[in-house]
C-alpha cells in the first residue's frame, strides 16, 4: 500500500523490511518517533535506554550476538554514546548494526546546531543520508547490506526536514534474515591494545574498500541537466537544489556521504562549467572536494547557521528574488510556554520569588528561563544541572542559594551519576527532581521511574527516593509543586541545612491521557483589583482584558495555582460568565 | 501542473497536526505527489507553529516560504499577521478571529495589535474570516476548530465534499469522526453563506 509516511516512520518501516531483530534508544527530538514506530512491529524486540550511550551498546551487543541491530539519537545524543561509536568502528559487526543520528539545523528543538557528519570523518564510518521518506526505507536496507559487507557499524544521518515531512512510501514485505553464528573471537571483539592495533589496520582498509564502493553504489547518483551549473548536495538540500533550480543544473546526488567518491566528483566537476557545493551547517563536502583540487563555490556564498531553503538557493546562484507582503507592525513574538496546568510552574514560582541560582537542564523545564520566571542561571547538556551546582558550589561556596533542577527521565539519563559525585565528594547542594513520571518534551515517552517500557509492558518502577539515598543522600523529601506553600517551605528548609539534599517535585504532566482536566477557572471581575499577581506565573491562559485578568476557557485545565496566589480569592470555579 | 501548497498556522496545540494529515490524505487520493513538513518538540509547547502541505505532480522542497502559499490556514489572528507573508499574490487565508496573547503580551513587554484583518485586508489579500470558535461550539467542542476550518478550506478547492469526509473519517481518532465532520460541515456552510 502506498501511503504518507513520516520520514521517522519510513526508518522504521525499513527496519521492519530488513529483517532488524533489537533496537535500543533514548528519546530526542528529531529523532523519537522512530523507535516508537518500530516498536509497533511485533517481530522487532525495542526498549528505551536510560542513555544514548547505553542504547548504542545494547545495540552493538546485539550485533554481536549475531542480529541486525539499531539504535537512534539525535545529535547531542550522539555525543553521549561517542564512546561506544569510536571503538565500535574497530570491533566491526556480526549482524549489520545502524547508529542514527538526527541532526537539528535551525535548533528548532535543540541547543546546539552540531553537524554530525563530523563523526563519520573522526569515527571512519561510512554515513548515508536519505532526502525523503521513501529513501529513509530504502536506505536503510543498503546500510545493513553495508554494515554486513564490509564489517562495519553504519552512520545514518537524518535531520529535522526529512525526520519529520512525510511523503509517500509503497511498503514491502519483510525479509527475515537469520541471527548469524556466534564465535567467540577476541581478537576482534575485545579492544585491548594488542588487539586494537591490529584492528585499526582493518579499519583503515576498509576505509579504502569503503572509497572504492562509493563510486560505485547507486546510493550516489548524477542527475545530468544543464551542465553550466553543478552542484553536489544530500538530504534535504538536493530537494532545496531541484525545486530552486529544476532544469538549470547538474546534480551530483550523494546517499553516501562518507568516504566520498572522489573520482565521480572530479568527473562531474570536469564536465560542469560552474560547480556549487551546497550543505546545510559545515563545510564538510567542500572541504573534501578543495582537498581534490577542485574549485567550487561554497560557504563563501552560503551560511553556516541555521536551515537553507529553495529561495536562498535560487536567489544566490540565479539572483532571483521573490516579492511578498509583509504586515504593517512588528508581530510580537511567541516563544513557547510551559502549558496551563504544568506541573513544573508552582516549582519554578517558588524558585524565582526566591531568587536563588538555578543550574538548569534539558527538558520542558528548560523554559522556566523565559519571562516573567526567569528562574534559570545555566543550561548546557544532559545532566549537567547536577554537576555543574556541585563544582559552582566547590567555587563560591553559596549552597544556601543555589539549587540544580533536572527531570526524572534526564536524571536517569546522567543526573545520577553527578548525584553520586556530590555524596561522594562531600558536596552540600540541594538538587530538585522535577518528577513528572513521563519523558516530556519528546511527546511522553516511557522511563525507568515510570513503571512502562516501550512495549507498554508493567515493570517495575525505579523508586527517586531509593535511588538518590543509595547515592549517599539523606536528605530526601517529596513536594506536590501545586502547593506552593508547602514547595517554598521545604526549599527554604533544604537550603539552610548543611548538608546536601534532595526534593523531588513530583506531579505527572498535565498533558497525560491518565491525568483529569478540571474544569476551566474564571475570574470574578467584581473582586479582581488589577494587581497581576496572577501574571507572575507566566501561564498561558492568563491575560489582561477590558482591565482586568481574564482566564481563556480554551487553554484552562483548572490546576488552581493562580487562585491560590491570588490575594482578593477572584479565581474560582464559580463567579464568572462560562461561554 | 505546477505545484499548490497550503500552510496552517496556529499556536502549538491547537491541533494542526490533524489538519495536515487530512489535508495530505485528501491530495493522495486523489491522485498527486504530496509532501508535508511538520514541526515537534519545542515549539509545541505553546509557541507559534506552522505546517506545510504540497501537492503536484511531483513535489520536492517540502517547505514553503514567503510568497509561496495557495492557502494560509490560520488558527490565531496574530499568527496570521505573522504569516501573511507567505501568501502567494493571489492566495486566499482563511484565518479564525480566535485570539491567543503570546507571553510577551501577558508579561507586558508586547502590545498585542488591533484591527489584525482589516490591516491584512488593506494589503489586498484575500481573507476569509472565520467564527471557528463558536462553531467548534455548536459542534460539541472547542478542540473541533481544525475542522471548522478545514471544512472553509474546502469549499475553495476543487475536491469533492466526499474526498473530505472520508479522509476525516480515516484520521480523526475513531470516537472523535462524528464531531469532526459535523465541525467540518459546519465550516462549509460558514463559506457558502459568505
Amino acid at each position: 500500500m502506498k501511503r504518507l509516511m513520516l520520514g521517522n516512520e519510513a526508518v522504521a518501516r525499513g527496519l521492519y523490511e530488513a529483517g532488524c531483530r533489537v533496537i535500543s534508544s533514548y528519546p530526542g527530538t528529531p529523532s523519537t518517533e522512530i523507535s516508537e514506530y518500530a516498536s509497533k512491529y511485533e517481530e522487532i524486540y525495542a526498549e528505551w535506554a536510560p542513555n544514548e550511550k547505553v542504547a548504542a551498546e545494547v545495540a552493538l551487543g546485539a550485533s554481536f550476538g549475531g542480529a541486525r541491530s539499531f539504535c537512534a539519537m539525535k545529535h547531542v545524543g550522539l555525543n553521549v554514546a561517542a564512546d561506544p561509536l569510536f571503538t565500535s568502528s574497530y570491533t566491526g559487526v556480526n549482524g549489520g548494526m545502524i547508529y542514527t543520528v538526527a541532526d537539528d539545523p535551525g535548533m528548532h528543538s535543540s541547543q546546539n546546531e552540531q553537524d554530525s557528519r563530523h563523526y563519520a570523518v573522526a569515527a571512519k564510518l561510512p554515513m548515508l543520508e536519505p532526502s525523503d521518506s521513501l529513501e529513509c526505507r530504502d536506505f536503510i536496507k543498503e546500510a545493513y547490506e553495508i554494515s554486513e559487507k564490509f564489517d562495519t557499524p553504519v552512520l545514518f544521518r537524518l535531520s529535522t526536514r526529512v525526520s519529520h515531512s512525510q511523503s509517500i512510501v509503497e511498503e514491502g514485505p519483510r525479509e527475515e534474515v537469520p541471527l548469524k553464528n556466534y564465535v567467540k573471537n577476541p581478537q576482534k571483539y575485545v579492544m585491548m591494545p594488542a588487539f586494537a592495533k591490529s584492528r585499526h589496520e582493518t579499519v583503515e582498509q576498509r576505509l579504502e574498500a569503503l572509497s572504492r564502493f562509493a563510486e560505485s553504489t547507486g546510493l550516489n547518483r548524477v542527475e545530468w541537466a544543464s551542465k553550466k551549473i553543478g552542484v553536489i548536495c544530500s538530504g534535504i538540500a538536493y530537494q532545496y537544489v531541484k525545486e530552486a533550480l529544476g532544469e538549470q543544473a547538474s546534480i551530483l546526488k550523494l546517499g553516501l556521504i562518507h568516504p566520498l567518491p572522489q573520482k565521480l566528483m572530479q568527473d562531474f566537476a570536469s564536465q560542469v562549467d560552474k560547480l556549487y557545493v551546497i550543505e546545510e551547517l559545515d563545510d564538510v563536502f567542500e572541504t573534501q572536494v578543495k582537498k581534490l583540487g577542485i574549485s567550487c563555490e561554497g560557504k563563501a556564498l552560503f551560511t553556516k547557521l541555521g536551515e537553507y531553503s529553495p529561495q536562498m538557493i535560487a536567489k544566490s546562484i540565479l539572483g532571483q528574488e521573490t516579492e511578498w507582503v509583509n504586515f504593517d507592525e512588528a508581530v510580537p513574538a511567541r516563544p513557547p510556554a510551559m502549558c496551563p496546568g504544568c506541573p513544573h510552574r508552582g516549582l519554578y514560582y517558588v524558585l524565582s520569588k526566591l531568587g536563588v541560582m538555578v543550574s538548569g537542564d534539558i527538558g520542558c523545564y528548560t523554559l522556566g528561563a523565559a519571562a516573567p520566571l526567569n528562574a534559570m542561571d545555566s543550561c548546557v547538556c544532559m545532566g549537567a544541572s547536577v554537576s555543574a551546582l556541585h563544582g559552582f558550589n566547590k567555587a563560591r561556596n553559596m549552597p544556601g542559594q543555589s539549587v540544580a533542577v533536572i527531570g526524572d527521565s534526564t536524571f536517569m539519563h546522567s543526573g545520577i551519576t553527578g548525584l553520586i559525585n556530590i555524596g561522594y565528594n562531600k558536596g552540600n547542594s540541594t538538587v530538585i527532581i522535577l518528577d513528572n513520571r513521563i519523558t516530556g518534551m519528546t511527546g511522553h515517552q516511557q522511563n525507568p521511574t515510570t513503571g512502562k517500557t516501550l512495549k507498554g509492558e508493567e515493570v517495575p518502577q525505579i523508586q527517586l527516593e531509593a535511588v538518590c539515598r543509595a547515592a549517599g543522600i539523606n536528605r530526601v523529601t517529596v513536594v506536590d509543586p501545586y502547593n506552593v506553600a508547602q514547595v517554598e517551605a521545604i526549599l527554604k528548609e533544604e537550603l539552610a541545612s548543611p548538608q546536601p539534599s534532595v526534593i523531588i517535585s513530583r506531579r505527572p504532566c498535565v498533558l497525560l491521557k491518565s491525568v483529569r482536566k478540571q474544569e476551566p477557572l474564571f475570574v470574578d471581575a467584581k473582586k479582581c483589583r488589577t494587581c497581576k499577581a496572577c501574571l507572575k506565573i507566566g501561564c498561558p491562559a492568563i491575560h489582561i482584558e477590558g482591565g482586568k485578568a481574564a482566564i481563556d476557557p480554551t487553554l484552562c485545565v483548572g490546576c488552581g495555582l493562580c487562585a491560590s496566589l491570588c490575594p482578593f480569592h477572584a479565581i474560582g470555579a464559580q463567579g464568572g460568565t462560562k461561554k | 501542473m505546477k505545484t499548490k501548497s497550503v500552510m496552517i498556522v496556529g499556536v502549538g496545540g491547537q491541533g494542526s497536526l490533524l489538519a495536515s494529515r487530512i489535508l495530505g490524505h485528501v491530495f493522495q487520493a486523489e491522485g498527486f505527489d504530496v509532501k508535508v513538513s511538520e514541526v515537534h518538540g519545542m515549539s509545541q509547547r505553546g509557541g507559534s507553529v506552522v505546517t506545510y502541505i504540497k501537492y503536484g505532480e511531483k513535489v520536492y522542497s517540502p517547505i514553503v516560504e514567503r510568497g509561496e502559499a495557495d492557502y494560509i490556514l490560520s488558527f490565531e489572528q496574530l499568527e496570521a499577521a505573522r504569516w501573511v507573508s507567505y501568501l502567494k499574490k493571489d492566495g486566499v487565508m482563511v484565518a479564525s478571529t480566535q485570539k491567543i496573547d503570546p507571553m510577551p503580551v501577558i508579561t507586558g513587554a508586547a502590545v498585542y495589535p488591533q484591527e489584525i484583518f482589516s490591516r491584512i485586508q488593506q494589503l489586498g489579500v484575500n481573507l476569509l474570516e472565520v467564527e471557528a470558535l463558536d462553531l467548534a461550539r455548536q459542534a460539541g467542542s472547542l478542540k473541533a476548530t481544525n475542522t471548522v476550518l478545514i471544512g472553509v478550506l474546502s469549499v475553495l478547492m476543487p475536491f469533492a465534499k466526499e474526498k473530505w469526509e472520508d479522509a476525516i473519517r480515516q484520521i480523526a481518532p475513531t470516537q472523535f469522526v462524528e464531531l469532526n465532520l459535523r465541525a467540518f460541515s459546519l465550516g462549509r456552510e460558514a463559506a457558502c453563506s459568505k
